[in-house]
This record gives C-alpha cells, sequence and structure tokens, in this order.
C-alpha cells in the first residue's frame, strides 16, 4: 500500500479524451485543496494515458475497455486499497465542472452526508436535455425520490462526492457496473447511507457520442427497472463501517 | 425393439460416450457435463421404454408423442441455455475484476520501478 499524499481522491474514468483530460486534470489541481487524481484509462486509444500522466495524475491503465461503471469502480477499488477516507468521481467529458467539487465535498466532509450529488437541475447553469432524456429522469427520479423519501431532481448524475464507507460500498460487487443510476441512490438508501443533492453546473457535451445513444435507451429502461425491482427485493448486506 | 427404437439408443449412447470422452481428456469440466449425461441417460430410457412417452403425453394431455419428444427437447435446450447465461454471468464479473486489479498493479509496478530509478 502506498501512503496517499492526500486524504481526497478525484477518480476520471476515461475513454479516447486526450483531447480533454489534461485541462480538467489542471483545473482539479488549480483548485489548491490538495486533492490527489486518478485516471482510469479504460483501454484509450488516443494519448489519454501520456496526457494524463504529464498533467501530474496517477493512471489506472485497464488492458481493454470495460465500460464507464467498471473503469469508475476501478477507481473506487484503488481509493479503498490505498487508503483515502474520501472520493470524488467526475467525468472526462468536460461535462462536469470541476470546481464545484468543493460545493460536493465540503457537506460529506462535514458529516451531514455520506454521498454527495451534483445536480444539474437545481437552479445553476441552463442544461437542457432532450425530450427523452427528460422524461426518463422524470420517471426515475420519481421512482427514487418515492423510495428514498427525499426529492431526487437529477438521479443519472455521474458527479459526485463520497466518504469511505460509500467508497467501501461502490468497490463490493454488488456495484452495477452496467450504467451505475438510479438503483445506485436507492441502494445506498436500502445500505443506511445517507445522500444529499448539491446544485452544481454541467455543461452539454461539445463532441463524441453519450452513452445514451441508439438503441441504448432501451436497454437503459429495462436495466434500470429490474434493477430497482431486484435491489428492493435483496436483503441488504452491507454493514457500515 | 423395433427400427427406431434401435437408432435412437445407438444415438443416445454415442452421445454419452462423447460427453463421457469430452470429460475424460479434460476438455469439458465436470461441473457442465452434468446435465448433458443426464439428458443422455433419460434419452436411452425413453429409447428402449417408449410407452414412458406416451403415459406422459396422457398425464399432460398431449395427443402426438412426437410432440412430447419435441417438448422434452425443448425443455432441455432452455436448461442448457440457462446454465450458459449463469456461466456467462460469473466469467464477466470475474473477468471485470482480473481487469481491474490489472489496472491497479500496472500502477502499482510503474510506481515503483519510478522508485527505484530514483534511489
Amino acid at each position: 500500500m502506498t501512503n496517499p499524499r492526500s486524504d481526497t481522491l478525484v477518480i476520471i474514468p476515461a475513454y479516447n479524451e486526450g483531447g480533454k483530460i489534461a485541462g480538467i486534470i489542471a483545473k482539479i489541481k488549480s483548485l489548491g485543496i490538495g486533492l490527489d487524481v486518478a485516471v482510469v484509462d479504460d483501454g484509450s486509444k488516443d494519448d489519454t494515458v501520456s496526457k494524463a500522466k504529464d498533467a501530474g495524475a496517477v493512471v489506472l491503465p485497464l488492458p481493454g475497455n470495460l465500460g464507464y461503471g467498471g473503469a469508475l469502480q476501478t477507481g473506487f477499488r484503488y481509493a479503498l486499497q490505498n487508503g483515502y477516507s474520501y472520493a470524488v468521481q467526475i467525468d472526462a467529458d468536460g461535462q462536469h465542472e470541476p470546481t464545484y467539487i468543493k460545493d460536493l465535498l465540503s457537506p460529506v466532509k462535514a458529516g451531514m452526508a455520506d454521498v454527495s450529488l451534483g445536480s444539474r437541475f437545481m437552479g445553476l447553469g441552463d442544461y437542457k436535455p432532450t425530450f427523452a432524456r427528460a422524461m426518463g429522469i422524470k420517471l426515475f427520479g420519481g421512482i427514487a425520490s418515492a423510495i428514498i423519501g427525499r426529492k431526487v431532481t437529477d438521479p443519472t448524475t455521474g458527479f459526485q462526492a463520497l466518504n469511505r464507507d460509500v467508497i467501501r460500498f461502490y468497490a463490493s460487487d454488488t456495484y452495477p457496473v452496467d450504467f451505475p443510476d438510479a438503483d445506485v441512490l436507492i441502494m445506498l438508501h436500502r445500505a443506511g447511507l445517507r445522500s444529499i443533492e448539491v446544485p452544481v453546473m454541467m455543461y452539454p457535451r461539445t463532441e463524441g457520442t453519450s452513452m445514451h445513444s441508439g438503441l441504448k435507451p432501451l436497454y437503459y429502461i429495462f436495466k434500470m427497472m429490474l434493477s430497482i425491482l431486484v435491489t428492493l427485493m435483496r436483503k441488504n448486506a452491507f454493514r457500515k463501517g | 425393439m423395433d427400427k427406431v427404437q434401435i437408432v435412437s439408443v445407438v444415438i443416445s449412447l454415442a452421445i454419452l460416450l462423447g460427453v463421457f470422452e469430452l470429460v475424460r481428456n479434460g476438455r469439458l469440466r465436470e461441473a457442465y457435463s452434468v446435465l448433458w449425461i443426464c439428458t443422455a441417460i433419460v434419452m436411452i430410457c425413453i429409447s428402449v421404454f417408449h410407452q414412458i412417452i406416451d403415459k406422459f403425453g396422457a398425464m399432460a394431455g398431449i395427443g402426438s408423442s412426437a410432440t412430447v419428444l419435441f417438448l422434452l427437447a425443448f425443455i432441455f435446450l432452455i436448461l442448457i441455455n440457462i446454465q450458459f447465461s449463469l456461466i456467462i454471468s460469473v466469467l464477466t464479473e470475474r473477468n471485470k475484476l482480473l481487469m481491474q486489479e490489472m489496472a491497479i498493479l500496472g500502477q502499482r509496478i510503474e510506481e515503483l520501478e519510478n522508485k527505484t530509478e530514483l534511489s
């Protein structure tokens, strides 16, 4: 085990983001709150790895393309093995504004919640999802709200800060690696972990395709429904540390 | 025994021996051969005592014994497919874990290499 230089690790799963990764890492470093950065390279074919290393990040090189959730989980396993107390997950495609890492971390470090979720629908920015996307967010946000008993405005957010309990939870086998999403919020709730939403600004994606494209939305709806259903039927095996 | 019975007994025996041979030379794992061996044995029983099929058909309300055979074959294929899906799920999970640990170890090796270069 290496001794972490900081108590907080920022995890960035990246696939062919050589054009953007250095800028995001630089922005995180310039926040000046001493964050370690780990880029999980999901088998990129471009220069993501060298760009990330040059920018001063630790790179976890996956030997192939594992997909978003699996890449993200690699970061959580690394955080767990290296004794980090807190982790932040942020996307490499530039949709998430790193400035808000501070806002996400403060309620978690203050012990107000185990995980804080960045929501783009709480007044900051003017992110406008497509109609289909908005319907999905409404549907699963509604289901999640009803089960958790707290308003969930953005169930699909991939911009989060979390403590060691949640790192342990995300690193476990129950973490759904296909599309970690609304079902994760319900799993967290069932595991007795407290989540809150924090307003953040998100930018629309400028290049590349979203992971929600093609026939995938149909699979997404099916998978999410099934995942939520089995989550509710399962006994919770997670014990808070 | 009539001709059909002899043919089906021979085919069933061939399948049973084939599966045994695959297990013996290590190409098929014992755990995955169970369903195949059971099926071959059931096929032999049905071939020899074809009254079983007629009895089963009467019980389930199926008139034709051909339909009963197709039904049994269909059930077997579904079972084997479910078993395959289960195995694939286990393998996918293990594969994911391997890739993740490989990434973490890859980083660790590089870190250690950098350390030895410095010292």
